[in-house]
């Protein structure tokens, strides 16, 4: 195999990689505008949050210690224990239900029925207390992030040797893939296939399906809006953990986690605001193609760091051509 | 009682379409007008322009432009740092090419730049609505941004990329560079945000504002009508671009006078600018002063009093700071979803009447 | 009504700034945003310096020491308001820790007659104290940290780099872009290939860049990074399993907050430093019984020893030795910023003098002169020890290739001087 062939596709699988990773970050936006129509600016700070919880609770670190040791003298850090990875994220996904259930009772219940606009604006808000919030919790420095389901039995990370020595023995030249590249998309699978399932065999998803389509309908048909909208928020927020514990695996958990998502308004774009299948699509989508043309194009003639740029011109040719993204609804408009 | 149009009577047509109608608001208006001009400089120092007024007056210009498009024409653009970026790029290549120029004429070049720049930006809004075209514009905001960063032209090959202000006057008055007063660049940056305000003022009210916001409000039924989306939807991009511009042009050369494209004009200051026409108000000049003072004012005053006053830590004082912006935002949303603009409108409403509301 | 919007809001709000009398050490610190990390530490360690010398001499010459600290979360806007603040406090010399607020600053310092201390970071041109009588930048800058690591690579090939291939991996910015010239003139030079490798801010997916440095296979990366850029890259290159000790940050690149989330992949992973490492001096004995045990730490005090603030204290050390030269040389204990910036350039900073600090080989020596204000480049390379977890010097301060970067500094300033019309002279 021709070595610039081998090298194209080595990048094109890991652009599949990283594509599910953004497609991770995209499926929150996708489920809380599907169900509400809120775009919900306050994605990536959750998915922060989300993950400084659960390292926090880890760790053991006391909440707010810093603004207490601040206030009255004292000297607080830590409990001193550590907390197993499993209970912790049961934990936080205890948190962010009870955020998701004051998120809406503090803010999206007082308003229901505004404009998109004015429903988006009050998730800056959100995002920004969100922001402060965390930071007063848990301190803005930066942490690492071990999830481990026993001694020893972490998330995996570096190059997956068997694919290495495969393809070399199979082309001579071994490819690129990363472990925790593999694990993320096993996760961001049953993901998907989880939340497909749920949206279709359960009570509660059918209810949600039929928020969805109709807000009106649905609570004529005695589905009750709120509990809807505190489940999608709770579901956003245990995928914001998901892509929180993916992404903060790579880089230590720190303040730059939460701009995870401006790589997924791209995959948003792509595949429409309204469509899971879209997210991960679109994201897959979005991964090749940056790569792909960094490695054609962006670094032998551009000068590199093509990335950021790529994806929206990519994604704005598609918008060209079909406005409501691959497989956004279709927008009808009558006069 | 003290807000009232009893006894103001428009006698010609001019009167009756005056900006301000009511008398105690044309009024006031004349008298921040004249503090603004005739006081302010007089004791203005350093710390007052180029920490609050100037920043203030130069946010005010690019949330008017970004309101022309978002407010008035329904364009939701996130390219506005993009945009910026082209003002301070372009003014600095005039500064630098043409060091005779006058900085007025700097400043405006840098806005008819931009404005051609964002009128190509602005052609996938004849296919691409809402959301989507939101994240679109984000295309214009990488790209431009990289470009400037990409192609050493435009920073005159310096070795790190940065562009600074040179010293550059006009009318033998010292406005770009460290040895300027505070005076000089305070009114300057007035100059053009007031001439901006009456520019977008009168024309949202004339035709080509209304058009744009029969575009905003349905873009198939103005098209109907007879209103050529093409031309509306661009000349919005355009007047848009060309305030953004040359608030970019101000930004550069006035108040930072160093410019690193990535750091100052970076998807951050799109949203920041977007932040403050909702939260100002969406479809007012006024909302546009309101946001943007919002924006800039609150989080020094909210400083000053936090570290300065109770002597609390810088860090703490930042994070609450965080959660006080945000928790305000949500609370004014919940009482007043249609930003600072209408919750004035409506205190205006109750001013007029009272003290007796019946 | 738009003024009086403006007025109403910041009417009350009148500048309360510390009293006069006292010596003031603005600390333009940021411990949020995205660089929170790396601030942290460096504001922990600047503040401690001073509480030290307050609560153990007194202060400097008997004069009280403050240090109001403004956050800046590593914005220029926020930047120019701390600077603009501070200003009134009667601030003795400014240490922004952030190349874009540097650049700012430079014009404004200048004609404020405020001195400004960038520290291996900032304008490297600054250097030639003729055209920028404000700013210094010792005892090392960013074109000395590039010859250094070609110098340490030199070294371990046995003196020949010919045909070596280099990537340098650098943040897409002023920052990330100033070694470029330096290791164009040096692979000129030396004879090796340099490969650029951009990543934007903020460097959270970096797989096409470590895939293109696993196809190109280079004998040496050097990295300029910040942030979490730091973080991404180390963990990509263990990924990648490119040989650690074949890796070479800059000095921004190397605290334990990059390596620490890597864990044991990041061992032996180097760095450059312009001063030593570790918690091994007596000082810390002093700021333990003083500082520590007092309650008087800054920030969490959880930084202690750490690498950033081992170099805030070194910054706080460097200005608090240039204020005691500047009372020498003026004769007064009260010093405004004019002399303090007199006091920098006469500084001299020798081993003895570094010992009486308790600061034993802590850093190179060097001596401040109006034609150098930029140190003699020395750098010293650090090694990450995963098990232990701590860095080590493993070399002796080495000093940059002059001859290169001697009139790369004389170009960029002479430019500089020429752009904004500076007559170069000595004060």
């Amino acid at each position: 195999m021709p070595e610039q062939l081998a090298f194209t596709i080595e990048v094109f699988l890991n652009g599949l990689m990283a594509g599910v990773l953004y497609a991770l970050v995209a499926l929150g936006f996708v489920l809380i505008y599907k169900a509400s129509g809120i775009f919900n600016y306050a994605q990536g700070v959750m998915a922060l949050f989300a993950a400084m919880t659960l390292v926090g609770i880890q760790n053991g670190q006391v909440p707010f210690s810093h603004l207490i040791n601040a206030i009255f003298g004292t000297d607080v850090h830590s409990f001193g224990w550590s907390v197993h990875s499993g209970l912790a994220i049961v934990f936080t996904v205890f948190v962010m239900i009870a955020l998701a259930w004051m998120v809406q009772k503090f803010v999206f219940r007082h308003l229901v029925g505004q404009e998109p606009i004015i429903l988006f604006m009050a998730t800056i808000g959100l995002a920004y207390f969100l922001e402060g919030v965390a930071d007063l919790m848990w301190g803005s420095e930066i942490k690492s992030l071990n999830v481990c389901a026993a001694e020893g039995a972490c998330l995996p990370q570096g190059i997956n040797m068997w694919i290495d020595e495969t393809t070399f023995t199979a082309f001579g030249y071994g490819f690129f893939i990363d472990n925790l590249d593999i694990v993320a998309s096993i996760v961001a699978a049953i993901l998907v296939i989880g939340l497909v399932a749920f949206a279709q065999y359960t009570k509660q998803g059918r209810a949600m399906r039929a928020v969805a389509d109709d807000h009106q309908a649905a609570l004529s048909v005695g589905v009750s809006l709120n509990f809807i909208w505190v489940l999608v928020w709770s579901l956003a927020g245990f995928v914001a953990l998901v892509a929180g514990i993916m992404w903060g695996a790579k880089s230590g958990v720190q303040f730059s986690l939460s701009l995870i998502a401006l790589k997924a308004l791209p995959v948003l774009m792509l595949g429409g605001f309204t469509s899971i299948p879209g997210a991960i699509v679109g994201g897959l989508i979005i991964g090749v193609g940056e790569k792909l043309f960094e490695f054609l194009i962006g670094a032998p003639f551009l000068g590199g760091a093509t990335e950021n740029w790529f994806a929206y011109m990519l994604a704005l040719l598609f918008l060209v051509f079909r406005p409501q993204g691959l497989f956004g609804e279709k927008i009808i408009e009558r006069v | 009682m003290f807000y009232r149009e009893a006894g103001d009577f428009s006698t010609t047509y001019a009167e009756d379409q005056q900006t301000f109608p009511i008398k105690f608001d044309r009024y006031r208006y004349y008298v921040v007008l004249f503090i603004a001009i005739f006081v302010i400089p007089f004791i203005i120092n350093d710390y007052w322009a180029n920490s609050l007024l100037v920043p203030f007056l130069i946010y005010a210009i690019a949330a008017i432009g970004l309101n022309i498009l978002v407010g008035y024409c329904g364009q939701v653009s996130l390219g506005t740092g993009g945009f910026m970026a082209v003002g301070a790029y372009s003014c600095y290549k005039f500064m630098t090419a043409f060091p005779d120029l006058s900085m007025f004429v700097s400043v405006l070049l840098a806005g008819v730049v931009t404005a051609a720049v964002g009128v190509l930006f602005g052609l996938p809004s004849l296919r691409i609505k809402g959301f989507y075209l939101a994240v679109a514009t984000l295309a214009a905001q990488f790209f431009l941004v990289w470009l400037f960063n990409r192609v050493p032209w435009f920073y005159n090959y310096s070795a790190s990329g940065q562009i600074s202000a040179p010293e550059r006057d006009t009318f033998g008055i010292l406005i770009t560079g460290p040895n300027t007063e505070a005076w000089a660049t305070y009114l300057f940056c007035l100059i053009f945000t007031v001439g901006s305000a009456l520019v977008a003022r009168n024309l949202t009210r004339g035709s080509v504002g209304r058009k744009w916001m029969a575009i905003r409000d349905m873009d198939i039924a103005a098209e109907i009508i007879g209103v050529n989306p093409l031309r509306a939807k661009l000349t919005a991009f355009a007047v848009s671009s060309f305030f953004i511009g040359i608030a970019g042009a101000l930004f550069f050369s006035i108040y930072l006078g160093a410019v690193e494209v990535g750091e100052v004009f970076g998807i951050q200051k799109s949203f920041l600018v977007l932040f403050m026409i909702i939260i100002g108000g969406l479809g007012s000049i006024f909302g546009s002063f309101a946001g943007a003072a919002f924006l800039v004012l609150l989080p020094v005053a909210l400083k000053v009093v936090g570290v300065d006053w109770l002597g609390w830590p810088t860090d703490i004082v930042a994070h609450l700071q965080l959660v006080i912006v945000g928790g305000l935002i949500i609370i004014f949303l919940i009482a007043e979803p249609h930003g600072i603009a209408q919750l004035w409108r409506v205190a205006k409403e109750k001013l007029r009447l009272w003290p007796f509301p019946h | 009504m738009k003024m009086k919007l403006a007025t109403m809001a910041v009417a009350g709000l009148m500048v309360a700034g510390p009293v006069m009398a006292d010596l003031v050490f603005p600390s333009l610190s940021y411990r949020t945003g995205p660089y929170a990390a790396g601030g942290i530490p460096f504001a922990d360690g600047y503040a401690d310096y001073f509480t030290l010398l307050n609560e153990r001499d007194g202060g400097i010459g008997g004069e009280k020491l403050q240090v109001p600290e403004c956050e800046t979360a590593y914005n220029t806007e926020k930047g120019v308001e701390c600077y603009e603040s501070l200003k009134g406090t009667g601030g003795l010399v400014y240490q922004p820790l952030s190349t874009g607020i540097t650049y700012q600053l430079i014009p404004k310092v200048t004609a404020d007659d405020i001195p400004m201390l960038t520290s291996g970071l900032g304008r490297t041109s600054a250097k030639n104290g003729k055209v920028f009588s404000h700013v210094f930048n010792f005892p090392a800058n960013y074109w000395d940290g590039a010859s250094v690591a070609v110098k340490h690579m030199l070294d371990e090939e046995g003196g020949d780099l010919k045909g070596k291939k280099i990537s340098l991996v650098y943040h897409n910015s002023a920052y990330g872009k100033e070694p470029i010239r330096t290791l164009q003139e040096l692979s000129k030079k030396h004879g090796f290939e340099l490969t650029e490798v951009p990543v934007d801010h903020p460097g959270q997916e970096q797989k096409s860049q470590w895939l293109q440095i696993r196809r190109d296979k280079p004998d040496y990366v050097i990295m300029y990074g910040w942030g979490v850029m730091n973080q991404v890259a180390i963990q990509e290159a263990a990924n990648i399993r490119f040989p650690m000790d074949k890796f070479i940050g800059i000095w921004w690149s190397g605290s334990e907050n990059d390596v620490l989330p890597a864990g044991a992949a990041a061992d032996g992973y180097k760095a450059l430093t312009f001063h030593n490492v570790g918690s091994d001096y007596p000082l810390y004995d002093d700021l333990k019984t003083h500082v520590y045990d007092a309650g008087k730490s800054a920030g969490a005090g959880d930084q202690s020893g750490t690498v950033l603030y081992n170099r805030g204290m070194y910054a706080a050390m460097l200005v608090s030795e240039a204020a005691k030269t500047a009372q020498e040389i003026h004769g007064v204990s009260a010093i405004t910023p004019g002399q303090m910036r007199d006091g920098m350039e006469a500084l001299n900073i020798t081993e003895a003098k570094m010992a009486a600090l308790g600061l034993p080989n802590f850093g190179p020596e060097f001596q401040v002169s109006c034609d150098n204000h930029g140190g003699n480049g020395f750098a010293a390379m650090t090694q990450w020890d995963a098990t232990a977890k701590e860095w080590k010097l493993i070399s002796d301060f080495v000093q940059s290739d002059q001859d290169i970067i001697q009139p790369l500094i004389d170009e960029d300033s002479t430019a500089y001087a020429t752009e904004n019309s500076i007559e170069p002279t000595c004060k």
